[in-house]
């Protein structure tokens, strides 16, 4: 993983709520043994019509859209499935943040494993955000703020490990691989009970 | 682990977080949790497995993953040159992917030759791998499930499923506690499912987000392991990282004798440890939410969450914003009118949700001696080789073959349509599953959770329907 310490970017808002995990990737895309390749097929059911043609009213079919890197969407994002190809998805095709309200703790887990930044903020910054579609921002996530144009700035939430995992570019694993011999003194000890 | 040891009171959710800590969680790092057990399948384990390769990484713990195949597996049987009917050559590769991942790192897979293979987590339970105070994870987010038999059991990703393969361990931070106390008891022909669907409506599909929910009082208490394996396994529906019932005589009554359970004096030790595994009086939950089973009634979905509930005697409720209303829009049904009446495509009964035996009793007593209406096509597919064989043991699969449904091979099948097993777009799908989300069952499907009594009942009518007609009649 790449380290993720700042964003600058304009947004993509999906001002819907409880946007669940099928919405981001349906299951029909869930057949594949690889992780790379899926932003093709991220929102597909609202980004492409039943002929294959993209929807010009969908907002990330829109001018506007390309290369963004922020998705702000209404409460409860990525609700549903377990499904790691919802974040694969949302990282393969360009995204890096998603800012809710609320996200539901198995994607927001899964986000942070990915290098995608998933994080809470406060109701009325965030409804502000959902209001100002395009807004330009910087996110700086060791500070754990949204720089907005006129330099006000946005608090969010980020747990410390995974905000540590972010900045340094590292994963989870090493860090438990490192823990062994404390894994198998609890075993022993379990044992012996 | 006795109260007399500890000052303060404890959850039963406290029990086994305390009884996994490897080390303890600090400001900067999440606790190090041991898991007892994962349950592997083939669409969630794949990258994983990859993982461990390119890092030269054995599976530390084989014999604590159990893995099967059921998402991407067709349901029709295989054909004249004895080849299963995948839906596609991806499908296919994915099962194959899974059959040598586990041969490579030794973990035992219930295959196409096992009679144990079908829906993880209704063969879980069955083969008894699933115990009281147990830490569970799978790549799947109806995980919670096993939560049923009091066991500490949620949905993980496949950078998790990776962490557990090579460490048998996760980095979690503790959730919070949320009691649903259940008092009274259910109404005659009211099912876990209405309870669960009345209590994901109450608390809100993000009403149980960051909690650990733990299901108590004398309605839950009266459920059998089944009826309680559809209440967990719906609290994923409502937000919550998992659902937990404590165990107790019906649970160990149910797991006794079982393949994996211990037997004869170590099954005596066993329970002294199970019955250990439950609240103590006065410990404190983060959030308690309280529910009358006398106002459950027979209920159905009328949007695109599962929140979206309503007793099948109601009319649909008005819209509370635009978003209910594009909900409505999608699903073509109408505020201010009953659903009851409501023309139908397709009834699926089956899932991790309604799969198991005692559903597909439910849905045969309704069927039995009738024909499902012409224009229906229904679905009944078995959550394991074991249901499957117990059904037709029975003759369930005559009631519903004679009454013109179809009867079909073990797996997730139609409730997230993996394995080709979809709706046509515009249909509309009555289904004993878990979501109803846009598309969920095929593009365009609209879907309606129910039980598999009003399940069954509408098959009979063709439309959404009341199963008290039916269950009086048969009765």
């Amino acid at each position: 993983m790449n380290p993720l310490t700042h964003i600058h970017s304009r947004t993509v808002v999906l001002p819907f709520e409880n946007i669940d995990t099928d919405r981001i990737i349906p299951g029909r895309f869930l057949t594949t043994t690889q992780r790379t390749g899926l932003g093709k097929a991220l929102f597909t059911d609202w980004r492409y019509r039943s002929d294959g043609s993209p929807d010009p009213d969908f907002v990330l079919n829109k001018p506007e859209a390309k290369g963004c890197e922020i998705l702000v969407a209404g409460r409860n994002f990525g609700c549903g499935s377990s499904r790691e190809h919802a974040p694969w998805a949302l990282t393969d095709y360009g995204f890096r943040a998603v800012f809710s309200s609320q996200i539901a703790d198995i994607f927001r887990g899964n986000a942070l494993k990915n290098g995608l930044l998933a994080a809470v903020l406060k109701e009325d910054d965030h409804a502000w955000l959902l209001g100002h579609p395009g807004t330009l921002l910087n996110v700086d996530v060791a500070g754990q703020t949204i720089a907005l144009p006129d330099g006000h700035r946005l608090p969010f939430s980020l747990e410390p490990f995974a905000k540590h995992c972010l900045l340094v570019g590292i994963d989870e694993l090493g860090f438990l691989l490192q823990h062994e011999a404390q894994i198998a003194a609890f075993e022993s000890k379990r044992e012996a009970v | 682990m006795a109260l007399a040891s500890h000052q303060v009171p404890r959850t039963l959710f406290d029990k086994i977080w305390d009884a996994h800590v490897v080390a303890p969680e600090t400001n900067a790092t999440p606790a190090i949790l041991y898991i007892d057990l994962q349950l592997v399948h083939e669409v969630t384990s794949p990258q994983a497995f990859a993982e461990l390769r390119a890092r030269g990484l054995r599976v530390r713990c084989p014999e604590r993953i159990v893995a099967t195949m059921d998402h991407s597996t067709p349901t029709l049987p295989p054909g004249p040159d004895g080849k299963r009917p995948y839906a596609s050559a991806e499908t296919a590769a994915q099962v194959a992917q899974l059959e040598a991942n586990t041969k490579e790192f030794g973990i035992k897979l219930h295959d196409w030759n096992s009679k144990n293979r079908g829906i993880v987590h209704v063969m879980g339970p069955e083969l008894g791998a699933v115990q009281p105070g147990m830490t569970i994870v799978c790549g799947d987010s109806h995980t919670s499930t096993h939560g049923a038999f009091g066991a500490l059991a949620f949905g993980i990703g496949t950078t998790e499923v990776g962490h557990v393969l090579a460490t048998q361990c996760l980095l979690q931070r503790k959730p919070k506690s949320m009691s649903i106390t259940v008092t009274g008891r259910l109404n005659p022909g009211v099912t876990a499912k209405d309870l669960i669907l009345h209590i994901i409506r109450k608390i809100g599909v993000n009403g149980g987000t960051g909690c650990v929910i733990e299901y108590r009082g004398s309605a839950i208490e009266a459920l059998t392991m089944e009826e309680r394996m559809t209440v967990c396994n719906m609290s994923i529906e409502a937000g919550a990282r998992a659902g937990l019932i404590a165990a107790d005589e019906t649970t160990l009554s149910w797991l006794e004798g079982r393949a994996y359970m211990p037997r004869g004096a170590d099954w005596d030790k066993a329970i002294l440890r199970f019955r250990e595994f439950k609240s103590d009086p006065g410990a404190n939950f983060d959030h308690e939410v309280l529910v009358d089973a006398a106002e459950v009634r027979a209920s159905i979905t009328y949007g695109t969450h599962p929140g979206m509930v309503v007793p099948l005697d109601a009319r649909v409720p008005p819209a509370a914003n635009a978003q209910e209303q594009r909900a409505l829009d999608y699903m073509k049904f109408e505020a201010g009118k009953s659903l009851v009446g409501t023309p139908i495509d397709v009834v699926f009964v089956g899932s991790c949700t309604n799969g198991r035996l005692s559903d597909l009793r439910a849905a045969a007593s309704v069927l039995r001696g009738r024909k499902i209406a012409p224009n229906v096509r229904m679905l009944v597919v078995a959550g394991s080789e074991q249901v499957k064989r117990d059904a037709e043991s029975e003759g369930l699969h005559r009631v519903f073959l004679e009454a013109g449904a179809e009867w079909r091979e073990p797996g997730c099948s139609m409730c997230l349509g993996m394995n080709g097993d979809i709706g046509k777009p515009g249909q509309l799908v009555v289904s004993t599953s878990n979501r109803n989300f846009e598309g969920r069952q095929g593009p365009g499907v609209r879907t309606v959770l129910a039980s598999p009594l009003v399940a069954a009942a509408s098959a009979v009518a063709g439309a959404i329907a009341d199963p008290a007609k039916y269950i009086s009649e048969a009765a």
